[in-house]
């Protein structure tokens, strides 16, 4: 450990407003929880210019279409109350995409007036008796009030609490990943099936966000977490909730276990070895059956991947930034490669993150190997940096600027990746997840070495 | 065929049917999932571009993390403007207002960045929490001797075009307070153009080799010190109207400076806006300078574009884009390509504008106002097109599809403004159209098997159809009074 990432950190100038910032607001999250439930379209409540610019951040990292409606607030609406403008949109919808599912999300403007989404909902359904209506339920994401991850996981939760109900136990897997890659849950699918488990994977946009090419466009993309799924939630064996900053009373895992007995297994999102392993263990336990044969061929390849490669990143500084679970993944994977994540950021206020750095790194947080800031932004980040050094950056491609200033290479990894194609085939989890970040890290110090080199090797 | 949501019907016509005034300019329907963005949004892509301002957003996190570095607006000098600052409100602010925070951010960050002016954009819940941004904005501006301009932005209070309003109001604010001395009789402030991959820079030159002088680009590469002497200037040139009439007319009425609309995009725009100019400033010599540079830009480009012609003759387009006006040149522009458009849609135009695309388009043609994903995509695939001209979130409809697409937004960082940008957009429409990887998309290799394929020269591509392409735009110019519409009379 090197005497400088020890030192106390400078006083600089504390700012109270935040510049270029490391988080987006929590409908953004909605939103996307929402695409991963099948024939679904996200709605908020709100002004219309929430749902496009929320629809331009989100297509351009996945590049793919991306309907958000809104009640398109107006003066009369914000001084009376939107209940009209709810009713008509919801009216709006259902005619133009006949949705099997309505997901209403706040937003500050609804928040702040103090619209009673769930009284509009009622007196919707009740004016509407004749007609079958999609399933609606609301959820409550103030922008002012947490970060996109946390109005990913309210969303999630909110889908649980509407529709799962109590049901005969059956030899099934909740998993609530969190906000992971189409890759990601695509891989994730792949384990239970290769377990022979049966899965329900909550949200899944692994199709809607990352589709295929179409001869005739499709309203609703096809794929997502069917709501029948959902409703059989509370009779499985058991769930599986990734995230180690969740508030853990607050979240759709806790409310199964508590409306439904569903036991609830908090681990870490599975980034690197031992995080992973983590996982392998509770499906072994869960199931009874074994890891899978190709599945320990993937770990042992790894692991000897591990060590082919182990000399380019000894002892090199990373910074570390992003949503807190991601960042504490990738800050498990780090450490156990030999990279010390020198700063772990995040635009997220969980208060939890320290501690769950400390978990995955044996208290390298509290020893102040790692320095750990929550509601950090990119300035915050950018003047640590210029203390702290790192020989690369790892996070969403929001801090290509800062690493261009500091002149080290960015790992683009996360949500979003706005400045290269490919962001939603990202493959973070599992051993398969590790051996790409893997490679993909120490490539990328290879070359800088050889980049930087006079001689120019081209034999590493 | 996609059913029409009700209250959107007289938002759509054909050309060739019964013609009708669009019923245009109001609020989105709620649930129709509009392409348009908010007041917020109007408000801040004009301001974006001013490079030495400090551009602070008042309110939660969104509605700075969205707009964060999103534009292709190059700056010459600083670039402040690429930096997002916001209040980043929580709910202890809304509860007991956001004042005081508004004050100590507007304060640390002057004081770090040195901004020659401030603009604090206001979004939505600020009115509601009865935050006084204008006293606010007053006391620092009194303190820190800058101009500290309230932005009232509040993204419900209207359409976005409404926001384009409360952007002008707060750079009204700022003209008048600069010297203008030492500015010329021959000079133009630049309204309308963003300098997207330095498109203001081309059109600057355009100008200085005609011997006009450009006292104020608003906002493209944009100066607060520049806007501040705008009013000296003889004349302004009025680009993407829907954004800047506003300003453009408060001028004309404050400081007496007339206006001309213009459009940079596509030869025959362009070249009719430096004729325009010329005219205006009645130089023979000026004229003779311009008629030079027309004649030396198209001859550099035209070869190039009638290659591209030959191979792209025939093709068919769809444009939705934010600016009506933007519209007009880009049809021409097509057509100057041998590519007819199918449809032509915006978000902002008026009806004036309508009737005029009416007019300007093809029988059969599509005109919109205020479209959304699933009637863009049901345009797409019931004219066939090979070629969608949009925004980021008209992309993937296009792309879902296997349809050509071409960026013409706030987005882009490709120059497509003036000749040389006629010869890039020539290039794009190209590159869109003839990439091979449309015969593998399932709805092209559906299509393959009924449809022949259009092949290069199918139709009145012959020399003398190209020689009168360029020649049209070299022949004496449009009359200056046909190009002036009724509303801006000089």
């Amino acid at each position: 450990m090197s005497a400088s990432s020890m030192a106390p950190a400078k006083t600089r100038p504390h700012f109270l407003s935040t510049r270029n910032a490391c988080k987006l607001c929590a409908p953004l999250g909605a939103c996307l929880a929402l695409r991963g439930i099948e024939g679904a379209i996200p709605f908020l409540h709100g002004s219309q210019g929430c749902a496009t610019y929320m629809r331009r951040y989100i297509i351009s990292h996945f590049r793919e279409p991306m309907d958000i409606a809104a009640s398109n607030f107006n003066e009369t609406s914000a001084i009376f109350g939107g209940g009209d403008n709810l009713h008509l949109g919801l009216h709006n919808v259902t005619a133009q995409y006949h949705p099997a599912l309505i997901g209403i999300a706040t937003t500050c403007l609804t928040e702040t007036i103090g619209e009673d989404v769930e009284r509009l909902l009622g007196e919707y359904r009740t004016a509407n008796a004749d007609s079958e209506l999609p399933e609606l339920f609301a959820t409550s994401t103030a922008s002012y009030r947490g970060t996109h991850v946390d109005g990913f996981h309210a969303t999630v939760r909110s889908a649980v609490g509407a529709l799962a109900q109590a049901g005969e136990r059956q030899r099934r897997i909740n998993v609530l990943p969190g906000m992971v890659s189409p890759a990601d849950l695509r891989y994730l699918k792949e384990i239970f099936e290769d377990f022979d488990v049966p899965l329900t994977l909550l949200p899944d946009y692994s199709e809607t966000l990352d589709g295929p090419a179409l001869a005739n466009y499709a309203k609703i993309p096809a794929g997502g977490t069917p709501a029948a799924a959902i409703r059989a939630m509370g009779g499985a064996l058991a769930t599986l909730e990734f995230g180690r900053t969740l508030a853990a009373h607050k979240t759709a895992g806790a409310l199964l276990e508590e409306r439904f007995g569903v036991a609830c297994h908090r681990l870490g999102l599975p980034i690197g070895v031992q995080e992973t392993d983590r996982l392998y263990q509770s499906i072994e336990k869960l199931s009874g059956a074994p890891t899978p044969a190709s599945h320990q061929l993937e770990r042992g390849r790894l692991i000897d991947a591990y060590v082919d490669g182990h000399k380019y990143v000894f002892g090199k500084r990373a910074i570390v930034y992003g949503d807190e679970d991601l960042v504490v993944g990738l800050t498990a994977f780090l450490s156990e490669i030999g990279i010390t994540p020198v700063l772990c950021a995040s635009g997220g206020e969980s208060r939890l993150l320290a501690r769950a750095i400390d978990e995955v790194t044996d208290g390298a947080a509290a020893a102040g190997i790692i320095r750990v800031q929550e509601g950090a932004d990119f300035m915050d980040i950018g003047e640590e940096a210029a203390e702290l050094k790192p020989d690369l950056l790892i996070g969403n491609s929001k801090g290509y600027a800062s690493a261009r200033h500091l002149g080290v290479p960015l790992i683009r990894v996360g949500f979003p990746i706005h400045d290269r194609i490919g962001g939603q085939r990202i493959l973070h989890l599992g051993y398969r997840g590790a051996q790409r970040l893997f490679d993909e890290v120490v490539n990328t110090l290879l070359e800088r070495k050889q980049d930087d080199s006079s001689v120019g090797y081209s034999y590493m | 065929m996609l059913k029409i949501l009700e209250g959107r019907e007289r938002q759509i016509q054909r050309k060739g049917e019964e013609p009708f005034a669009m019923d245009c300019g109001k609020q989105s329907l709620a649930g129709s999932v509009s392409q348009r963005a908010c007041v917020f949004c109007g408000s801040r892509v004009v301001l974006y571009p001013i490079a030495d301002a400090l551009h602070l957003v008042h309110g939660p996190i969104g509605c700075a993390a969205f707009t964060w570095d999103i534009r292709g607006a190059l700056s010459s000098g600083p670039q402040l403007h690429r930096l997002s600052f916001s209040t980043d409100l929580r709910e202890i602010e809304v509860i007991h207002g956001g004042e005081k925070k508004l004050y100590a951010a507007l304060c640390e960050l002057i004081d770090a960045h040195q901004p020659k002016a401030a603009f604090v954009y206001a979004t939505c819940i600020i009115g509601i929490i009865g935050d006084d941004v204008d006293a606010v904005c007053k006391r620092v501006s009194q303190e820190k001797g800058i101009p500290v301009l309230a932005v009232h932005s509040e993204g419900f209070k209207g359409t976005k075009k409404d926001g384009y309003r409360a952007a002008c109001d707060a750079m009204a604010q700022l003209i008048g307070s600069g010297s203008t001395e030492g500015i010329g009789p021959l000079s133009v402030n630049l309204l309308g153009d963003f300098n997207l991959a330095g498109e203001i820079w081309m059109v600057r030159d355009y100008f200085k080799r005609m011997g006009v002088e450009v006292v104020a680009c608003v906002t493209g590469d944009g100066r607060v010190g520049d806007i501040q002497r705008a009013h000296g200037a003889a004349l302004n040139l009025v680009q993407c109207s829907g954004s800047m009439m506003h300003l453009a007319k408060s001028m004309k009425e404050t400081w007496k400076v007339p206006f001309l609309r213009v459009s940079y995009f596509g030869i025959e725009d362009m070249a009719q806006a430096l004729y325009d100019v010329a005219k205006f400033f009645h130089e023979p010599e000026m004229m003779a300078r311009t008629r030079e540079l027309v004649k030396e830009e198209v001859d550099a480009i035209m070869p190039r574009i009638l290659e591209y012609r030959r191979i792209l003759q025939g093709r068919k387009a769809a444009i939705y884009v934010g600016g009506a006006f933007k519209t007009f040149s880009l049809v021409r522009a097509l057509r100057l390509l041998g590519i007819k458009t199918v449809l032509a849609g915006s978000q902002t135009g008026n009806r004036e504008d309508y009737e005029q695309l009416r007019e300007l388009c093809d029988e059969g043609t599509i005109i919109v106002d205020d479209s959304n994903p699933l009637e863009l995509a049901s345009f797409l695939e019931e004219k066939a097109v090979d070629l969608f001209i949009g925004g980021v979130k008209e992309r993937p409809i296009a792309y879902k599809l296997g349809v050509g697409f071409c960026d013409h937004n706030h987005e882009r960082k490709e120059a497509l403004a003036g000749f040389s940008g006629m010869l890039n957009f020539a290039r794009e429409v190209h590159s869109s159209i003839m990439s091979p990887v449309w015969k593998l998309t399932p709805r092209n290799r559906d299509a393959a098997q009924t449809v022949t394929p259009v092949h290069a020269c199918d139709a009145g591509c012959n020399p003398s159809d190209d020689t009168l392409a360029s020649t049209a735009v070299l022949a004496v110019p449009r009359d200056l009074e046909a190009s002036v519409s009724k509303e801006q009379a000089l």
